[in-house]
Formats: C-alpha cells, structure tokens, sequence
C-alpha cells in the first residue's frame, strides 16, 4: 500500500516522476532555448522594420541578378541541410550510426557552404564601402548596422550549428551520444534554417534594386 | 516505460513525407523570389512574404521540428506566449510611423519604402 502510494509519487508530474510534455529533458531544454533565441531575431527583426518605416530614404540595393539569385542559391543551401538532418535524425532513430554520421557530415557542409556564400557576399558590400555606420548608397546608415547584425547573428548560429553537429556526429560515431542528442542537434539546426526563412525575404527581397 | 512511449514520438514521419516538405518549402521559395520581379507595393509585397514565410515556418517546426508528432502540450507550452510576445514587440510601431510622416514633412525626402 505504503509503496505503491510511493510509486505515485514518483510519477507525477510534481516530483518529475512522468513526462509532462513526453519528451526527455535535453529535447525541452533545446526547445527551451529556441523559445527565447525566437524572440531575439524576432526583436532583432521588429527593430529593422521599425528604422525602415521611420526612414523614408531606405536603400534598396540588392538588384536581381547577381545579389538575389544569390541569396536565393543560399536560402535552397540551407533548406537542403535540413533535409539531410532530418535523414539523419532518422538514421539515428533506425540505430545506424555510418549513415547518420554520413547524414550529419553532408549538413555540416551545408553550413559550410552557406557560410562561405555569406562571406563572400559581405566581402563584396564591404568592397562596395558598406559599413555598419555608412553606406555608399546614401540613404539611413541604419542599413548597414540591421544588415550586419541581424545576418551576423544569423551567420555566427550557423558557425556554431556546424561545430556542434561535428561534436554530436563523432559522440554518436563512437557510441557515445544517443539518438536524442542526434534529435536535439537537429532541432538547433532546423531553427536556424526557419529564420533564415524570414531574414531572407525581410532583408533581401524587400530590398530589391529596380 | 514511460521513456520507451517518448522515443517512440520522435519516429513519426518517413522520407517520402519529409521529401515532399522540402519540395513545398523550395516551391515557396520560388514563388517568394517571383514576387521579386513584380514591382508590387511595399505593403502588400511584405505582407505576401511574411504571409508566406509563416507557411514556410509552420510546416518547418511541424515537420522537421517534429511538433505535428509531439504530445499537444508541449506545443500548447511553447508556442501561444512565444507569438504574444512576438507580437507585444509591434508596440514601438506608432512611433515608426510618428518620425516618417515628420521627416516627411521637414525634408521632403522621396519615399523609397
């Protein structure tokens, strides 16, 4: 009697016993965190829309071809990483350690490339005298500071993505991590591609040179 | 047993499922990249993107995210205050609208947006 009131107990939700949300901690931690990392870019995205509306003289320099094509082979990148995570998601969930390591390396380079896009972009507007205080363009030099900051931030999530997944690809490689941590690296990755999805056409589309 | 019962969520979903998300996600892609072209007005140009990207974001967190497989609670906890919140932020909105209109009338700048 005494123990299976025990047992009870130890089930409920209060004492942590049961799964609330019926995922383990490390997955409601991720998701946790991409709560609060949503409402950052969201500020972040609020803020540059906010200076745009404020500031009539807003540059549009980004003309279709070559800066959209671009940016549009960037944003199809990273949509095709989270395709090969979500491949390796699975693999790990089927316990076939190669092919999520294979799957994991092919988003890695995903984000390689992305990253190597990017670069090559900002070195470009860096080129054309575009600074987070000035831009050549004349108009708000708030173009040049939003640009920067929201699409570095972005940048630097994607840096850190690539690090992490290399980290969680040789843990589950050796045995040592588990599907979930497969499951969670996933789902940073997955995040980083859904705001991208919303700096992509804020930043770049909105901004198309006519 | 109850660990086993949460395994079992993150399996849902198979390849051709996930496959054919991606073709939808690069398919609005495409058409957002089309809006492009069309020199459409800034207002209703972003609010066909936005309109569109919150598709984009839906089926992300659905599908890839897993959310469409997760108990219901769990989305219930996440995402309702994270879209309050979001949307409190459009508060200083006014104020973007009070400084155009004024520098409007002071430097009669060309409207660009």
């Amino acid at each position: 009697m005494t123990d299976s009131h025990a047992d009870v107990l130890r089930e409920s939700s209060w004492t942590g016993g049961a799964h609330p949300f019926g995922i383990g901690s490390k997955k409601l931690g991720m998701w946790l965190f991409i709560v609060s990392d949503t409402l950052t870019f969201a500020a972040l995205l609020l803020v540059y829309s906010y200076s745009r509306l404020a500031n009539p003289n807003w540059p549009r320099p980004f003309p279709i071809v070559p800066a959209i094509i671009f940016s549009t082979i960037m944003t199809v990148v990273l949509l095709g990483s989270s395709l090969t995570m979500v491949m390796g998601v699975a693999a790990a969930h089927r316990g076939n350690r190669s092919a999520t390591v294979k799957w994991m390396l092919a988003t890695m380079l995903g984000g390689a490339i992305f990253c190597g896009l990017h670069a090559t972009e900002w070195m470009h507007l860096i080129h054309e005298g575009l600074t987070p205080f000035a831009n050549p363009w004349g108009g708000s030099p708030l173009f040049g500071a939003t640009f920067f900051g929201i699409t570095g931030l972005h940048m630097t999530h994607v840096a850190i993505g690539v690090i992490y997944l290399g980290i969680v690809a040789t843990g589950f490689g050796r045995g040592k991590f588990s599907a979930e941590d497969v499951e969670v690296s996933g789902l940073y990755w997955h995040f980083v591609d859904l705001v991208w999805m919303f700096v992509f056409p804020m930043i770049y589309l909105m901004s198309v040179k006519y | 047993m109850s660990s086993h019962s949460s395994e079992s969520h993150g399996h849902a979903g198979t390849t051709k499922l996930f496959a054919w998300v991606w073709v939808w996600l690069v398919a609005i892609t495409g058409v957002e990249v089309y809006l492009a072209y069309m020199h459409l007005p800034p207002v209703t140009m972003l609010l066909l993107l936005i309109g569109m990207s919150v598709v984009k974001a839906g089926l992300i967190m659905s599908y890839f995210m897993h959310l469409r497989f997760e108990k219901s609670s769990l989305v219930w906890a996440l995402i309702p205050a994270t879209l309050f919140c979001i949307g409190m932020l459009t508060m200083i909105f006014p104020d973007g609208v009070r400084l155009r209109d004024s520098r409007h009338a002071t430097q009669g700048t060309v409207q660009t947006k």
